[in-house]
């Protein structure tokens, strides 16, 4: 497999199994296969429980799966994946660090001198408008800026592919949006494959170049995968207003809606 | 409430809680005192008696030595349990093995150890850092244990995903969460510092503020008793004052209740 045309996240009938106590196994994913070419954006959107974050976790090298194989730009995955930045869905900062040292700690580890990485988080910080608060403990900050400071955390390494749980979830709707725009504008300037796993599916076409669509679990499977070809660069406010939006959305929504029903019908308790 | 009018009726507590001691144990009150001085004695004795100490210096010697036990007990109590609630944490099959033996001795009473540590370490400070020791260490070790066990697995992968090493982990994220939990039992070990080597003090020892109470009950001396609880409570006020200043240097990453700012 040529270095050149690998993709960047290649996930092959990859199959996740947990045991459960009691010896019987659960398989939250079963026969899942992707591929994100490098510099896409891929959405993953499915119901509750469906196993979208167990596919990044696989994805990141957190979690091994049963059967099955990822491949990290050609090269089968083993052991933690380094291309990756991972902004998880609950609060990941270090809450005894300040902003800028959270930002910082990502170069400090790897061996940068901590006056550089200091000013290049500081740099981080400006770049998602969080340039006066770099003395703040992460409770000093609201959610929303929490997740500013998660995602230059993640960016100042620099990894070639970004992987996203529901980044956004916690947050109220408008700084959602706010956040979708960010991420977008940081997107473009910086080309990452990335995977983003939500379960809105308006943010998902909002955002991505392709939206995945999963079953409801147990044992999901990959039953959808679509373009979104809507014109770049987008605004998330400005593009939910379009046709074009509507009628992918209404195409998506007609298969993920049978899913989200069978969630729902199999206690809807994970909600 | 404004400060001068809070600080005004906390003061008008003492005088009136005084003025009826100074009464019932000095005013005959339908032919007879109400506080016998022998079993109650009078504030103006205890606040006598208290000058006296500190007049001629002999209080500071015992202090010296309480505040000095209390020290060595927090300071060895304290590194025994961030070691080994460190310890336990990350070797879960270590902590299973020991369970039983560290509930066992954690339910047991340890002013019952006092005679023994004397025994093994004489009339000296030792034998009271020791009992403090035994204190202050289940405190600290239950928190960090906790602490550490109970670290956001969230945070962990992060730390994972960030290329951390496992001694990065040890020094960004486990050592920063058990010191945290240390210092939010700090209150607590503290006063069990002090509570091991004034009982230790108490139970037998040539100085310190327990063994000058535990004298002055052996001579029926009431005013010195009062006096040694009196100077005894104002050092633990002191110390706790202390802390409240550390603590709030240390801990400032801590977010307060109710002081979450929202979106």
């Amino acid at each position: 497999m040529s270095g050149q045309t690998a993709a960047a996240v290649e996930l092959r009938e990859a199959t996740v199994a947990f045991r459960l106590t009691g010896g019987r196994t659960y398989t939250a994913v079963e026969q899942a296969s992707l591929e994100v070419a490098d510099g896409e954006f891929v959405a993953i959107v499915g119901p509750t429980g469906c196993g979208k974050s167990t596919l990044l976790n696989v994805a990141a090298g957190l979690l091994r799966p049963a059967a099955g194989q990822a491949a990290i730009f050609g090269a089968a995955l083993d052991g933690l994946n380094h291309d990756a930045g991972y902004l998880f869905q609950a609060d990941a900062l270090f809450p005894w660090k300040t902003a800028i040292d959270n930002v910082a700690i990502g170069l400090e580890i790897s061996g940068t001198p901590r006056t550089e990485a200091l000013t290049r988080a500081q740099g981080w910080l400006e770049t998602v408008g969080l340039g006066s608060f770099t003395q703040r403990y992460p409770h000093m900050l609201s959610g929303g800026q929490r997740k500013r400071v998660g995602l230059a955390q993640v960016l100042i390494r620099d990894p070639k592919i970004l992987l996203m749980d529901e980044p956004f979830g916690p947050l109220d709707a408008q700084t959602r949006q706010i956040m979708g725009n960010l991420l977008l504008e940081l997107w473009s300037k910086h080309r990452k494959a990335v995977l983003f796993v939500t379960h809105d599916l308006e943010e998902a076409i909002a955002l991505a170049d392709r939206v995945v669509i999963m079953s409801a679990g147990p044992s999901s499977r990959i039953i959808g995968d679509w373009r979104v070809t809507l014109p770049r660069p987008r605004d998330i406010f400005e593009i939910r207003l379009t046709h074009d939006f509507h009628a992918l959305h209404r195409e998506i929504w007609g298969v993920l809606r049978e899913q989200v029903m069978k969630a729902y019908g199999q206690g809807g308790q994970a909600a | 409430m404004p400060r001068l009018k809070l600080l005004a009726l906390q003061l008008l507590v003492a005088i009136v809680a005084l003025g009826i001691w100074q009464l019932f144990s000095t005013v005959p009150i339908a032919g007879k005192l109400w506080l016998p001085p022998f079993f109650f004695s009078t504030p103006v004795d205890v606040a006598k008696q208290v000058i006296a100490w500190f007049a001629t210096g002999v209080i500071w010697k015992h202090l010296v030595i309480t505040l000095w036990e209390s020290m060595l007990a927090f300071a060895l109590g304290s590194a025994a349990g961030v070691l080994v609630g460190f310890w336990f944490a990350r070797q879960p099959r270590v902590a299973a093995v020991f369970d039983p033996y560290v509930k066992m001795v954690n339910a047991l009473p340890r002013v019952v150890l006092a005679p023994i540590f004397t025994l093994w370490l004489g009339l000296g400070i030792w034998s009271k850092v020791a009992l403090g020791v035994t204190l202050v260490f289940f405190v600290v070790f239950f928190n960090v244990y906790q602490g550490v066990k109970e670290t956001s697995a969230t945070l962990v992968d992060n730390a994972r995903m960030l290329g951390m090493s496992e001694r990065q982990m040890m020094r960004h994220v486990f050592w920063p969460s058990a010191l945290s939990w240390m210092f939010s039992s700090l209150h607590t070990s503290i006063g069990f510092a002090v509570v091991g080597a004034v009982v230790g003090e108490y139970l037998g020892a040539a100085a310190g503020l327990g063994y000058l109470i535990q004298q002055a009950e052996g001579s029926f001396d009431v005013a010195g008793v009062f006096a040694g609880m009196f100077v005894l409570s104002v050092f633990v006020i002191l110390i706790d004052l202390m802390v409240s200043l550390v603590e709030r240097r240390l801990l400032v990453w801590r977010p307060q209740a109710g002081a979450q700012p929202t979106d």
